[in-house]
């Protein structure tokens, strides 16, 4: 794995996740801001994606090859639902949903960190 | 009669996204154990596929939040509740049939233990959108 690469999407996530929880602390729908950071973060899944899937044909090491092609797969899935799940509604909760969408790509970074180094 | 649609909005939205994340968990958990190591521990594993169809049929039931969905969320809810308690106290009591594999294993403590509070925030959520 590309290390590198998974810090900068934990802390791009991260970033995504507070900047959504101030929108919605502040009573705001989700914007172009977030949806942008949002857009930056999905092209950094799949450059994770395609680097991932070369470097698990070349690994040396037994790594669950199922787990971990789910997590890269899933944790791709998970912002561009969450941000149509938020852009539905009208109330400062679709904000506060998406922030939850995007707790949820560190975690997936860091169970793929778990099985890459297992 | 309140309108049931306002079970899919306000915190109902928050509610529904992490029921999402846990669909999307539990289904993938569940689609790779049964497809690499069914062998291995068949009970855990089927109750994993269990615990996948639970999640997702509150989901969406809790997202299309009509009056009829609401009824489908409020079952699927109960039984995810007895589940997890049920398979929390059972993976405590015989460990050798759980290798900590579902969702629900020791009350979901895998996950936070959210799995343990999220069926009484959703019935909670539920009753309040009556």
């Amino acid at each position: 794995m590309f290390a590198p690469l998974t810090w900068v999407l934990v802390a791009l996530s991260l970033a995504a996740m507070v900047y959504a929880v101030v929108l919605a602390a502040r009573n705001k729908r989700i914007d172009w801001t977030v949806l942008g950071i949002i857009g930056v973060i999905e092209v950094a899944l799949i450059a994770q994606l395609v680097i991932g899937i070369v470097q698990l044909s070349g690994a040396e090491r037994d790594v669950s090859g199922p787990f971990f092609v789910g997590y890269l797969i899933g944790s791709l899935l998970v912002l561009p639902v969450g941000a149509f799940w938020a852009l539905a509604e009208s109330s400062r909760w679709g904000a506060g949903a998406l922030a939850v969408a995007c707790l949820v790509v560190p975690i997936l970074e860091l169970r793929l960190h778990e099985v890459w180094t297992a | 009669m309140a309108d049931p649609a306002a079970t899919k909005h306000g915190p109902g939205r928050i509610l529904i996204a992490v029921y999402g994340v846990f669909a999307l968990a539990a289904t993938a958990r569940a689609a790779v154990q049964i497809a690499t190591k069914f062998h291995e521990a068949p009970i855990a594993y089927l109750l994993s596929a269990v615990a996948a169809i639970i999640y997702c049929a509150a989901t969406f039931a809790l997202a299309k939040a009509t009056t009829v969905s609401r009824k489908v969320a409020t079952a699927a809810i109960a039984i995810e509740l007895v589940g997890v308690i049920g398979v929390g106290a059972f993976s405590y009591a015989v460990p050798d049939d759980f290798p900590d594999a579902t969702v629900w294993s020791h009350f979901g403590q895998g996950y936070g233990f959210v799995p343990l509070v999220l069926p009484v925030l959703g019935l909670l959520w539920l009753r309040r959108t009556r």
